[in-house]
């Protein structure tokens, strides 16, 4: 994993001394709340509902033991004994006392973590594929490219306020794992004919309250042209995209109004005047970022193990956790391994001080001392041993970290809701939670198998929840809280946007609708199709009909 | 005390800022709003705004832009003899200025509105006048200026700096020195780190020590 140096320590040092001024300006009167709101958002720190929310970057998602160390130690010593895994690859603290920031930030950097640019209309933490390095799909290693788009995007003098939040992920692999549609700059890396490193450019993606998947702009770009390709594109919308109206000032917004290949156009045009400039990225740069990210050193394993087999064969719920949990691997003798932060009756995403460090202890017992944060808020053990699965299914048991549900029903997204966020229509934790209580059968979760719920609390759409097979949208009426549920969406190569299928619903009717969409699903599903799968063939139709089946009209207008 | 910052100085300004007269609401009605960039829904400036925009007769003046245009002949002389400035707001185009002049730096200093702190089109207004047009002079940054955004700002090519009235000028030079070696090119620093200096390049045995375990879990 990337190391800093001098440099990269200096600049989140002085970072930490910024705010910390900045902080005593703001306490001391010499800053307005309107004026210290884009520096602390820049920073990371929010004002929430109840408390201030501190989101820490973890770039690309990845994680030490050292660093998932330290953020337990946060957790502890300033916070309530938790954290939660955003679908952002990062880490929300919920109760941080906003005078003792600085000291959480000055403690973050001594291990080479920051909050920098995880809020505010800036270029925001750079993600990619959780697999990553280890995808037995991958064409290209997606993460020198996300360093180095990292350390460009760090405090960039011309884009720190830009219309709006501005997201930017990298994808190298078959799969798109990264979903770079739903971004506002995805980039596609792969070999062309001549087998040279080569990007697809997409832009103007995202979800919120206009969701848009992005549209292509570019074919073939060098990779030595990322940045410069980068610039242009958002100095096109820097200067622009909307600003009277914070609705509206997405780039998605811009390439909609100008159309595709209008912007297009302005990109291009802009870009033949920076191309093969001073932030061209060089061979030596790219080698010396690269290098960081080096494959650990892999022992010559078998390709199976008798024992792992045994195990397999005698043990279901072994057997279960494999099947869910465990994934393929490049290496011979390697599998990934997803630790699941979805157990029922706790908040998606949501770790404990002890269950941070305890994965800490067995990422640097079986897994090179490194993990995986998945933007579907579950930890991931990159590089296990498949002779090490059976002790490490036992230990992850042991903290609750083993509920083998990975990409079922009760693995879902959900965003933090109206029980923390200040910008909530509707809570959206107990509606998981609710779900989850619901649908705890395993047999059932099974025979349901792939199936994605996302929930978010309001149009910003934090859970992702256009894009889940199903998903769930917390809305306002008259003051009151209700949701609102569309199905079809997806995410991944074939990406689509959800269909809301009629009226909103109540909170504690939320279990029974799902139950009654995944009635149509068991009826109507031909062999070997996923829920997705049947939504896409049969249409909503079928399923509205069962689920407003018998439904008092009057009772069911709401929104 | 002035508010202007020039490098890394405070100093007394020699040039006057000229504004457009503020409209009544009723007048901007009946003159019909004339919205010239529909995706941001920027107003222009009204003939009468541009009519009754007082210039002083002497001294060095800084002009709207829109003034500028409209009122050019007047404005010739003061040009050739360099007392003449132009300030640009934020939605207005840098490629609109480049094309109202012969030779831009005949214009000892250009100043861009920022009518918010957080409207950022000013820091691609500035990183343009110095990268692609090749403005040699003072670039000045107006209206809400504050020492947390200055670093930024002399980054994208800004060289001065007026304070917002309620701001000290003194206390804000420390902001320019927030960060010691960016990462990236910019106007005044045009290489990336990459290409100014020698980073150290990976070591394994830096992460050898991750490797080990170091207690026992079992
Ligand atoms: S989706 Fe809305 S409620 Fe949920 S975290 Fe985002 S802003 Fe808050």
């Amino acid at each position: 994993m990337y190391q800093y140096d001098e440099i990269d320590q200096r600049n989140v040092d002085e970072r930490v001394a910024q705010f910390r001024d900045q902080t005593r300006r703001f306490l001391a009167g010499e800053l307005t709340e309107d004026e210290f709101r884009p520096l602390r958002l820049q920073n990371g720190l929010y004002i929430q509902r109840y408390a201030p929310m501190l989101r820490i970057a973890i770039p690309y998602g990845l994680l030490s033991s050292k660093k998932l160390r330290m953020l337990a130690h946060i957790a502890r010593e300033y916070d309530r004994g938790y954290a939660h895994f955003s679908t952002r690859q990062n880490i929300q603290y919920n109760w941080p006392p906003l005078e003792r920031v600085p000291d959480i930030l000055a403690e973050l950097a001594t291990v080479q973590m920051h909050g920098i640019q995880t809020s505010g209309n800036c270029i925001r933490n750079i993600t990619t594929d959780h697999f990553a390095g280890i995808a037995p799909d991958e064409i290209v290693d997606p993460r020198p490219l996300a360093e180095i788009l990292r350390q460009w995007s760090t405090f960039h003098p011309e884009f720190a306020y830009l219309p709006r939040k501005f997201k930017i992920a990298v994808n190298g692999a078959a799969e798109d794992r990264a979903v770079i549609q739903m971004h506002d700059i995805g980039l596609d890396l792969y070999r062309n004919a001549a087998g040279e490193l080569t990007l697809r450019v997409w832009a103007g993606g995202g979800l919120g309250r206009t969701p848009i998947l992005g549209s292509k702009i570019r074919d073939d770009l060098p990779w030595q042209h990322a940045i410069t390709y980068c610039e242009a594109v958002i100095r096109v919308y820097n200067r622009y995209g909307r600003r009277d109206n914070s609705f509206k000032a997405r780039i998605k917004i811009l390439v909609k109004a100008l159309g595709v290949d209008e912007f297009k156009r302005q990109v291009e045009e802009e870009w033949a005047q920076i191309k093969d400039g001073p932030n061209t990225i060089t061979p030596q740069e790219f080698e010396r970022v690269s290098q960081y990210f080096a494959p650990p050193a892999y022992e010559k394993l078998d390709a199976s193990s008798v024992s792992f087999d045994t195990k397999l064969a005698t043990e279901p719920g072994f057997a279960n956790w494999v099947k869910r949990c465990v994934h393929a691997h490049k290496i011979p003798g390697y599998r990934a391994v997803t630790l699941s932060l979805k157990p029922t009756g706790i908040a998606p995403g949501d770790a404990t001080t002890e269950q941070m460090e305890a994965v800490a202890d067995l990422a640097q017992r079986y897994s090179f001392g490194e993990l995986r944060v998945s933007h579907e808020q579950n930890l991931i053990l990159a590089d296990v041993k498949i002779t090490d699965l059976y002790v490490l299914w036992q230990a992850a048991r042991a903290h609750g970290l083993a509920t083998p549900n990975i990409g079922l029903l009760s693995d879902i997204i959900c965003c933090p809701g109206g029980d923390f966020c200040s910008l909530a229509n509707a809570k959206s934790i107990p509606i998981a939670m609710a779900i989850q209580e619901r649908f705890d059968d395993l047999d059932y979760l099974h025979d349901i198998g792939d199936i994605e719920l996302n929930i978010s609390g309001c149009m910003n759409a934090c859970g992702h929840h256009h894009v889940g097979h199903i998903g769930i949208l917390g809305v306002d009426k008259d003051g009151s809280e209700w949701y609102q549920v569309s199905i079809g969406g997806k995410q991944g190569n074939d990406a689509s946007l959800g269909t809301v299928i009629g009226p909103s619903f109540a909170a504690d009717e939320i279990p029974g609708v799902v139950e009654k969409l995944l009635q149509v699903y068991v009826q109507e599903r031909h062999d070997d199709e996923r829920f997705i799968d049947s939504v896409r063939r049969l249409g909503i139709a079928p399923f509205k009909a069962n689920v407003y089946a018998g439904r008092d009209r009057k009772e069911a207008a709401h929104v | 005390m002035s508010k202007l910052i020039v490098d890394n100085a405070v100093v007394t300004d020699e040039w006057t800022l000229v504004t457009l007269p503020v409209v009544e609401e009723e007048v901007r009605k009946q003159a019909g709003k004339v919205v010239i960039f529909k995706l941001t829904g920027e107003v222009a400036a009204t003939s009468e705004q541009i009519a009754g925009t007082l210039i002083p007769d002497n001294g060095k003046v800084i002009v709207p832009f829109s003034i500028w245009q409209a009122r050019k002949t007047e404005l010739e002389s003061r040009l050739e003899a360099g007392t003449l400035g132009i300030w640009l707001e934020s939605f207005e185009l840098v490629e609109d200025l480049i094309s109202s002049i012969t030779d831009i730096n005949q214009l000892p200093v250009i100043a861009i509105n920022f009518p918010r702190f957080i409207d950022g089109r000013g820091y691609s207004l500035a990183t343009l006048l110095r990268t692609r047009y090749g403005f040699r002079n003072q670039l000045r940054a107006i209206g809400d200026v504050l020492r947390d955004q200055l670093f930024y700002m002399r980054r994208s090519g800004f060289n001065a700096y007026v304070i917002r009235a309620d701001r000290s000028a003194a206390d804000a030079l420390a902001s320019l020195r927030d960060f010691s070696e960016p990462y990236q090119g910019a106007v005044d620093i045009p290489q990336p780190v990459w290409r100014r200096i020698a980073r150290p390049s990976y070591q394994p045995s830096r992460g050898a020590a991750m490797i080990t375990p170091v207690d026992d879990i079992d």
